[in-house]
């Protein structure tokens, strides 16, 4: 479904990513992990396409086609959907109008029929009750007065009404205490599916212990250094991300 | 100074006859106010008022003044029609008033409603003290004009304590008449003790015109009166429209206004208040979108004069194209105005290199014990929010009206009329530019 190969590159003229190489199939679940600064969050951006990342080399296929020539909303109508990691608060729009707009901007770029309001909203009660979020957050405008654990819960509840087939969680994780953190990863858990593959960029292990990945891979100085199965991880927590990058990178593989 | 007489526009105001009221204390204040605007002429930019709207352009016009066939130019009423809005109606063509558009039939109690030269012809004396009031308060050089030219407009009065349910509409078209025209219309209201009154007041355009249009009104609260005041201007992209309205409030008189400025090729609001009377209130909501080489320019005067008085007033601005905005929201708080609390708020989106805003909030503050607030700002598209909306599939276009839309919106958000409400949040999408 995607394949990184070599990728290098740059914010504001400094290179972050340097020659990073992933592969990753339908139905799995990659775990990137990594010390802060190591370009993990660089990773995310440049996949969805946001200004400012500049991509120096390297080639990134998305089920056969060149993703990096896409503007940001045609990858996310191509099916790549970005959880962030600072969700952006947008004072005066609704957060169901938002949704369904961004719902019908995807359908009519792929050809498909627009959701009528009843059709979406049937759509959203659905996930909602998934979600196990209230529909109180429906009526506020996005994000604006969402606490941390309300934004990320968004997040994911975008992904579910979205339902995109490569789903990147940058630091979903990060700011949520326990409890958040459960239901973020219940919703993530609902939405595994043999069609759907997902990178989760992460600086701690503790979001896997309740997503279990498939692979995981440790990202640092801007390549990714070694990959494993989930015990990757649990090492990581042993140890530390020190001695990591002394080893020899690794070319990931899936 | 320019050359007063040299300028055409000028020329053509001052050329035209007077028509006479048969009333002399009338037709003497016109002709006052006349001989006034003969030696003032038009303001030009160095005149802080106009500092950033120059009249250089509309200077080297001539109109012709009056509309000899207004009664007979053909206007739809879908031209002015709202939903949510189906009461009492005046409706002016080219500055003379339209029975057959207008409804004043079953007014209910309390209102009187009808254009003032029918008023003047029953009897002019309850009109005095407002017109010669009008008239002394000349201030600048169009409403001279206006003092000078306009015969005709609304008069409305509100009885004490009677709450008029069904808003009023006010209607001032222009209409397209093969030539430019100069037109004038001056409008009185006024609300009696605790009357409660609602007014849409409208400015739209049947046909493409150039003409020039005047609109001054006074509109005085009485003690603890209550007005909801929308203004929808509208008015056809070639045409000049100068307006302005002065309010004056009584001890708790409280008036809310939303201003949706739209149309016009230059658009000039002069808006006035004066809250004369403890615990009175002034909230004002306004949005102005010049775009193409749209000018437009809002000119907000509140003058805190009494005890515990509050204004609030929350503007936006959006510019496109080679569109430029001009807004000056100056707050007196005059001595003796202790406890008075004053908020103002401009902020303002450039969509394109060529737009231009300039804001200036001023604030004078010779009072104690008050709180004042404001800002102004200027700014693009937050990048960040249009990435968010471009991420979730939504193209940079509609990312952009979405977000233009939203930052709208706050000028709407109270309006009370939901009907009207939804209407004038489409009205506005439909005005915003998609690219």
């Amino acid at each position: 479904m995607l394949k990184i190969e070599n990728l290098h590159a740059r914010v504001a003229g400094k290179e972050i990513l340097k020659g990073l190489s992933l592969t990753v199939n339908a139905g799995e679940v990659h775990a990137i992990m990594g010390p802060n600064g190591a370009g993990k969050s660089t990773l995310g951006n440049v996949l969805s396409g946001r200004d400012g990342y500049e991509v120096t080399a390297g080639t990134v296929t998305y089920n056969g086609i060149d993703l990096l020539a896409l503007e940001p909303e045609a990858r996310a109508a191509a099916g790549v959907f970005l959880a962030f990691q600072y969700p952006v608060e947008i004072p005066g729009v609704n957060n169901t109008y938002f949704l369904r707009a961004a719902a019908n901007a995807q359908r009519k770029a792929r050809g498909e029929k627009e959701l009528d309001s009843m059709q979406f909203l049937k759509l959203v009660r659905e996930k909602l009750k998934v979600m196990q979020i209230s529909d109180e957050l429906l009526h506020r405008a996005v994000n604006e007065g969402f606490s941390g654990g309300e934004k990320k819960r968004n997040e994911i509840f975008q992904m579910a009404v979205l339902e995109p087939q490569l789903a990147i969680l940058d630091e979903t994780d990060s700011g949520l205490d326990i409890d958040a953190l459960k239901q973020v990863a219940q919703g993530v858990n609902m939405l595994r599916s043999p069609e759907r593959a997902f990178l989760m960029i992460t600086h701690y292990q503790r979001l896997l212990d309740y997503v279990v990945p498939d692979f995981v891979h440790v990202l640092a100085d801007g390549r990714i250094v070694e990959s494993g199965d989930k015990s990757l991880a649990l090492k990581l927590e042993e140890h530390g991300y020190r001695g990591i990058g002394e080893s020899q990178p690794t070319g990931a593989h899936a | 100074m320019s050359e007063p007489a040299s300028l055409p526009l000028v020329e053509s105001l001052l050329g035209a006859p007077l028509p006479p009221s048969g009333i002399a204390w009338l037709d003497a204040a016109r002709q006052e106010s006349r001989e006034a605007f003969a030696a003032s002429g038009l303001p030009d930019t160095r005149v802080e008022a106009w500092k950033y709207t120059a009249l250089r352009a509309l200077g080297q016009r001539h109109f012709v003044s009056g509309d000899g066939e207004a009664l007979s130019r053909a206007v739809d009423a879908s031209a002015f029609a709202l939903p949510g809005v189906d009461g009492p109606r005046l409706v002016f063509v080219n500055g003379v008033f339209r029975a057959d558009l207008s409804r004043l039939d079953a007014l209910p109690v309390g209102l009187t409603l009808q254009p003032w030269s029918q008023a003047l012809r029953a009897d002019a004396e309850p009109l005095r003290f407002a017109l010669s009031r009008q008239y002394r308060e000349r201030g600048d050089a169009f409403a001279r004009v206006n003092a000078a030219s306009a015969c005709d407009g609304v008069s409305l009065r509100v009885a004490a304590q009677a709450r008029i349910d069904s808003p009023v509409q006010l209607v001032f078209v222009g209409a397209a008449a093969g030539v430019d025209l100069a037109w004038h219309v001056r409008n009185l209201i006024a609300l009696g003790e605790g009357a409660e009154l609602t007014l849409i007041e409208q400015h739209v355009a049947v046909g493409e015109q150039a003409h020039l249009a005047s609109v001054v009104s006074d509109i005085d609260l009485g003690e603890g009166a209550r007005l909801h005041h929308t203004v929808l201007q509208a008015a056809a992209v070639g045409a000049s429209l100068i307006r302005r309205s002065q309010l004056r409030l009584h001890a708790r008189a409280h008036a809310t206004l939303h201003l949706l400025e739209l149309g016009a090729s230059l658009a000039r609001h002069d808006l006035h208040a004066e809250l004369v009377g403890d615990d009175a209130r002034l909230d004002t909501r306004g949005l102005f979108m010049p775009h193409g080489r749209q000018h437009i320019d809002t000119q907000l005067a509140i003058r805190h004069q009494a005890l515990n008085t509050i204004s609030s007033a929350t503007w936006r601005g959006v510019a496109s194209d080679r569109g430029r905005g001009v807004f000056r929201g100056a707050i007196m708080v005059a001595p003796g105005a202790d406890g008075s609390d004053a908020s103002l708020s401009n902020k303002n989106l450039l969509l394109s290199p060529s737009a231009e805003i300039d804001t200036k909030p001023e604030l004078e503050i010779h009072a104690d014990e008050v709180k004042a607030a404001h800002g102004a700002t200027v700014g693009q598209l937050d990048e960040r929010a249009l990435f968010y909306l471009r991420s979730r599939g939504i193209p940079l276009g509609e990312a952009r009206a979405l977000l233009t839309a939203a930052f709208c919106r706050a000028v709407l958000d109270d309006l009370p009329n939901e009907l009207l409400r939804e209407h004038l949040s489409t009205l506005l999408l439909a005005h915003l530019p998609h690219t």
